[in-house]
């Protein structure tokens, strides 16, 4: 597993895919930094990385296309089926490069507070926690992401489809207010939503909880969409 | 080494493997034959776990593919019929990558490795770029990939398909030594390369085995050299004569 893991953080940084993730967050993470706290003399941190959530519509999706689906079209999976690896084993490798490669400019936005309280009266740990929200929220989405590139070979599907459905789920709250019924419970399957009480401040498990199984869910079926390949 | 039963794979309604039983005995160089299509690479990729069989068992050194899955592989090594390579890593990142999944000790890594691209021939690429080799490479990086971790059986799927002919009669000479202290199995459409290297020939037809003999035996079984044996046994001579046949009347 720590092979795969390896292999895998690095090919992200010797291609552009790695560096194009780190670069988009980091500029929207300094511009909203810049418009809230600078600009705007606020010194919540919390609601520049609040603000910034939907930049993973883009994102996520441009790093995790490849992940399985490039593997299959250039055959290398034939490679990982027949070297002695369960499958849970290679897509956790994989799961944990992708978390790698989003925790480093993730590193990188959380020293913001630290520089910002040396000019003002910032709550470090309401700031942090943001930051973990934020994590958390990308580590579910990179999950389905995740699991729709490994039922398809072609990239561009992969990206297309990842976009649409993390798109789905940033507006189904506003989708839900025109059911006659059920909306609550709609819009409660948004991830973005458990952002807010982040952002507020609020240390709720049951969202965390909430944003760790979502990720645990698409994991196994990631798993059993590779496993079921081998069948067909 | 290896015991199939009964093993069949359809995709929908066609039969690519249907009911193959056989033996791989230790020690031995198989040669396993077919005409396209026939369900030799489908074969190779199940006794590898690569694909998973619709019915039948496939036991290698005594562990099951499926119950046993990591044991099992532990003893093979494989190269499917396109070398399964990361373009965007060097010949020793990918190899260093595969010994370091197999297991291989650190301290025996770099050893090890340097012994099998000397072996291979790869040892003065081993710093450039995968998706840079040209396919003579590309195909030795895949054999030597196999190599890594010193299996006991070790499976290539047409290994000499894009060499040159110097590079496959150095192909077969490593095939060769291989196979005086592993088990080998490889799949071919040169007859003379099979009649060369192998000391064991199975044929299948169809996705069914239609010989499994020594090629001494098989010639004096049926009195004719091993391409006329193929051909006869395969169905494909009334097609041949009759390409003849029309080739002969133009």
């Amino acid at each position: 597993m720590l092979a795969i893991f390896k292999r895998e953080f690095k090919s992200y940084f010797t291609s552009m895919t790695g560096y194009a993730f780190a670069a988009f967050l980091l500029l929207f993470a300094g511009i909203y930094t810049m418009s809230v706290c600078l600009v705007g003399y606020f010194a919540n941190f919390e609601y520049a990385i609040g603000n910034m959530t939907f930049i993973f519509l883009l994102i996520v999706p441009i790093l995790t296309m490849k992940v399985f689906a490039e593997e299959r079209k250039q055959k290398t999976d034939q490679l990982l089926y027949a070297l002695p690896l369960s499958m849970t084993k290679i897509v956790a490798g994989k799961y944990l490069a992708l978390l790698g490669v989003m925790l480093v400019p993730i590193a990188v936005i959380s020293v913001y507070p630290l520089i910002l309280s040396m000019y003002g009266n910032v709550s470090l740990k309401i700031s942090l926690l943001a930051v973990f929200g934020f994590f958390l929220l990308g580590a579910a989405l990179i999950s389905i992401g995740m699991f729709i590139s490994s039922m398809t070979e072609s990239l561009p599907m992969a990206a297309g489809i990842s976009f649409l459905v993390i798109l789905l789920n940033y507006f189904l709250p506003s989708f839900a207010t025109y059911l006659p019924a059920g909306s609550e419970l709609l819009s409660s399957l948004s991830l973005f939503n458990c952002m807010d009480d982040f952002v507020y401040g609020l240390f709720d498990l049951g969202n965390i909880v909430f944003l760790i199984s979502v990720a645990g869910l698409f994991f196994f079926l990631t798993v059993q969409s590779l496993e079921k390949r081998r069948w067909s | 080494m290896i015991e199939v039963n009964n093993l069949c794979k359809n995709y929908g309604i066609h039969n690519a493997v249907d009911n193959l039983t056989f033996t791989i005995e230790k020690g031995k160089v198989y040669g396993f034959l077919g005409p396209n299509g026939a369900g030799k690479s489908t074969t190779m990729n199940i006794l590898t776990g690569c694909l998973a069989a619709t019915s039948g068992q496939v036991t290698v050194g005594g562990f099951d593919i499926y119950e046993d899955a990591v044991k099992a592989k532990k003893l093979i090594g494989y190269l499917p019929e396109l070398p399964p390579l990361y373009h965007d890593m060097t010949v020793i990142d990918y190899l260093k990558f595969v010994a370091e999944v197999k297991g291989v000790k650190k301290s025996e890594m770099s050893e090890k490795l340097a012994d099998i691209m000397e072996k291979t021939q790869i040892a003065d690429v081993s710093g450039r770029l995968i998706k840079n080799l040209s396919k003579g490479y590309k195909q030795r990086v895949g054999i030597a990939q196999a190599l890594v971790g010193d299996p006991e059986i070790i499976i290539l799927d047409e290994p000499t398909v894009g060499l040159d002919p110097a590079q496959i009669i150095e192909i077969r000479e490593l095939i060769k030594n291989l196979g005086e202290d592993h088990t080998v199995i490889l799949s071919s459409h040169i007859l003379s390369e099979i009649r060369a290297v192998c000391n064991h020939i199975l044929i299948i037809s169809h996705g069914k085995l239609v010989a499994n003999d020594t090629p001494e035996n098989l010639e004096a079984e049926h009195g004719a050299d091993l391409e006329t044996i193929f051909l006869r046994l395969t169905g494909a001579v009334p097609e041949v004569q009759e390409v003849t046949e029309d080739a002969g009347n133009i």
